[in-house]
């Protein structure tokens, strides 16, 4: 059985019991850092600056000419491991003249943020370079309902990124000069 | 093509393994029976073939024979010498024959499908992200499986149109197209509908619908299933669904008595799609347009989805013990349907036994097309015959119901989804008789009923039918059925035990089939229903040879043929 060790109590010296050393010790460390750079933040107001590769929320972005992106192939719904995307696929008809070339595209588009795991997976799946988990970190919401985001939302929060495919010009330009039928 | 030898199996050398195939078929299939795979495009067992995908290219050699003598050259060793054919051959139009020898994985025939790709992939668009075949598109397969991995084309690659109505439900995308020409040769030999051909030369070659014409016949939708790529689209299905979330079921179609074999696609309790499952014994691998769109009726508008007595919504027991004061000493009459299962139907004579009650049974009939509708429109009407439901064979009408009915004979009625007022059965003669309707859509019987239970649709719940050729086919639970509805099984056998409470008949497939077997001089003896889920089974129907059967001959179906 383990010995019980008794420490003997060393009684306190002079300038111990005034406690002015001690006092005069944190004075020093305390205005000391008045005089180092600041490290906090008046959060929420002001916002900590976002590596580029953080995975915040997804976001569905469009591309430099206003053009959705999204396919709506549900490669992100299918790789999502929590199940948290939900698409309904829909045609474009075909006189749409603001969206020609394109044949499908999202009818709707879900985010479930009470099951998304950040993990960035869609982003990665995606062959179009349509969903992006973009800076933005923090949703709150009343309901369930107001956690799951919607194409609207979606596209809000992406906004236009820079892209060097423009496929839908590429597409327009092939059918001017390319080999047409 | 070589013709087939006189013996049943021949042996040939399959990438230098001596193999037995059945002599007539070609390399293709020979193959596929060893387990090795041959890729084609063009090729298909059921059409003719047309050999211009070339993705089906081997080595073959037969034994050397000399030209003077006939007799076999040898080799040193004494082993037969094989005169190798100096260039790749296709296997889909080379025929087995005796000594035979095939390479299927020589780098000259890797060689040959790497080309072979790369053509195809020269125009092919690269639209797999909004491609509906992806996911089942031989083209992606055969890229990942013999395709080079990548491209050395830096060409313009070609605009053809993307969206082409070649018919009421398919849709064309021209780029897709791999100009293998089965969908052609499915409307001229199968659908017996020539309209499809292919117009212009070279890379600018295009599937077309001949002038004046379009793809409208009853069978379109199966040039879809065959393309081996996305270019023939089903405008229903088109951008629905990708394939890979769709859980397959195997089913049978209910649309007429030829019982074309299904699978029933769906996902989280929603049928997307229905296509054909190969079965050369009854449907080869083809079915109907009409039948195809049967899933729509599950979420109808006028779908059942509550029990009611009097019109207003009760809880399941209440209905059921309201429907039991109906039948209780009371002269019941039952009217059966010929789109219930066999199960069902064997269950209803049970209870037609429990409580005395006198059986009727109408059929729906419509046009023959001679292949794969047949003039009986209506799933099991053998089953109804071999269940022992109906003893005669049914009328198109309900005209001896209406008869009973005025003379007073009947107190209650048990119908089972049919609609008597236009079976011949007036209005004026149902009044002052009870109606328990157990169907699955409302319609003017069920509207005049005292009791409704509501029943499920063939594709939320199992059971199994009997075609035009006497084959047993068992379809499975594709979806489950609306909330709180139960199968039409356990209706029946909870009726069954409340007028009989010793009657020890399970809702339990299994147990219905040990039971159905039981009976007398049955010719189900000896099958179960894990038989069913096997393939198809043929029953002797020899004891309803002189029925007046409407069918005519179609595909697979012989009339004339004496019955097992």
């Amino acid at each position: 059985m383990a010995k019980t060790r008794v420490l003997k109590r060393i009684p306190l010296s002079l300038s111990e019991r005034t406690y002015l050393p001690q006092i005069v010790t944190g004075l020093k460390t305390t205005f000391s850092n008045m005089f180092k750079e600041k490290v906090t933040l008046q959060y929420p107001e002001e916002k900590p600056s976002i590596p580029q590769n953080y995975r915040g929320i997804p976001t569905l972005v469009k591309d430099p000419n206003g053009r959705e992106k999204c396919v709506s192939c549900q490669l992100c719904e299918f790789v999502c491991p929590p199940k948290a995307i939900r698409i309904t696929p829909g045609e474009v008809p075909d006189g749409d003249v603001s969206r020609e070339h394109v044949e499908k595209a999202p009818e709707e588009f879900e985010i479930n943020m009470l099951r998304c795991i950040y993990c960035g997976f869609c982003q990665e799946v995606c062959p179009e370079e349509a969903i992006y988990l973009q800076d933005e970190y923090s949703s709150s919401g009343y309901t369930r309902e107001e956690m799951i985001n919607k194409k609207d939302k979606l596209y809000e929060l992406g906004g236009t990124l820079p892209d060097e495919h423009y496929k839908w010009d590429n597409k327009k330009k092939a059918e001017l000069e390319g080999n047409p039928h | 093509m070589i013709a087939p030898g006189k013996e049943d199996s021949v042996v040939i050398n399959l990438d230098g393994k001596d193999v037995s195939v059945p002599s007539g078929t070609n390399l293709v299939d020979a193959a596929a029976l060893h387990g090795k795979e041959i890729p084609h495009y063009c090729y298909h067992p059921q059409l003719s073939v047309a050999g211009n995908c070339r993705m089906c290219l081997i080595e073959m050699g037969t034994p050397m024979r000399d030209r003077g003598s006939g007799k076999a050259v040898l080799n040193d060793d004494g082993s037969p010498k094989i005169g190798w054919v100096p260039k790749p051959v296709i296997g889909c139009a080379t025929n087995v024959s005796a000594g035979m020898h095939v390479k299927t994985e020589s780098d000259v025939v890797k060689e040959c499908r790497e080309g072979i790709m790369e053509f195809l992939l020269v125009n092919h668009p690269l639209d797999c992200p909004i491609c509906d075949q992806a996911g089942e598109c031989r083209l992606q397969e055969f890229a990942t499986d013999y395709g080079r991995g990548y491209s050395r084309f830096v060409e313009r690659k070609n605009v053809k149109p993307k969206r082409t109505r070649l018919g009421p439900r398919v849709t064309l995308d021209d780029e897709r197209c791999i100009l293998c020409s089965r969908c052609i040769r499915f409307s001229q030999e199968v659908a017996k509908d020539d309209v499809l051909g292919f117009v212009d030369r070279g890379s600018f070659s295009t599937l077309t619908c001949f002038p004046g014409k379009e793809l409208s016949n009853n069978y379109s939708l199966n040039t879809v299933d065959i393309c081996p790529v996305g270019a023939l689209t089903s405008t229903d299905f088109r951008f629905k669904m990708r394939v890979w979330f769709l859980k397959e079921t195997r089913s049978i179609c209910t649309e007429s008595s030829a019982g074309s074999n299904i699978t029933v696609s769906s996902r989280e309790g929603q049928v997307y799609r229905i296509t054909p499952r190969r079965n050369d014994l009854v449907n080869d691998s083809w079915m109907t347009d009409s039948g195809r769109t049967l899933f729509k009726t599950v979420k109808a508008e006028n779908r059942l989805v509550f029990p009611s007595v009097s019109g207003s919504r009760v809880s399941l027991t209440e209905a059921m013990d309201t429907a039991f004061k109906l039948f209780k000493n009371k002269r019941v009459g039952v009217i059966g349907s010929c789109k219930s299962s066999l199960e069902e139907l064997f269950l209803l004579s049970q209870f037609c036994k429990a409580t005395k009650a006198k059986k009727f049974i109408r059929g729906h009939f419509g046009e023959d097309d001679g292949i794969l509708l047949s003039a009986d429109r209506t799933p099991n009407l053998r089953g109804a015959l071999v269940s022992g439901f109906a003893n005669k064979y049914p009328k198109s009408d309900l005209s001896i119901l209406n008869m009973a009915l005025q003379k007073g004979e009947l107190d209650t009625l048990v119908v089972m989804g049919e609609n008597l007022l236009d079976s011949k059965v007036d209005a004026a003669s149902l009044s002052g008789t009870e109606v328990v309707f157990l169907g699955t859509h409302a319609n003017e019987t069920s509207k005049l009923a005292s009791v409704v239970l509501p029943t499920l649709t063939a594709f939320e719940k199992s059971g199994s039918f009997i075609n035009r050729s006497f084959y047993v086919q068992a379809f499975l639970q594709a979806i489950p059925g609306p909330a709180g509805l139960i199968p039409d099984l356990q209706i029946l056998s909870n009726l069954i035990s409340s007028v009989d409470p010793e009657s020890d008949l399970s809702p339990d497939l299994k147990k219905i089939w040990i039971a159905m077997s039981r009976v007398r001089n049955s010719p189900l003896k000896g099958i179960s229903f894990s038989d069913l889920k096997q393939g198809t089974v043929q029953i002797d129907g020899s004891k309803w040879k002189n029925m007046p059967f409407v069918e005519k001959s179609a595909l697979h179906h012989n009339p004339m043929m004496k019955i097992k």
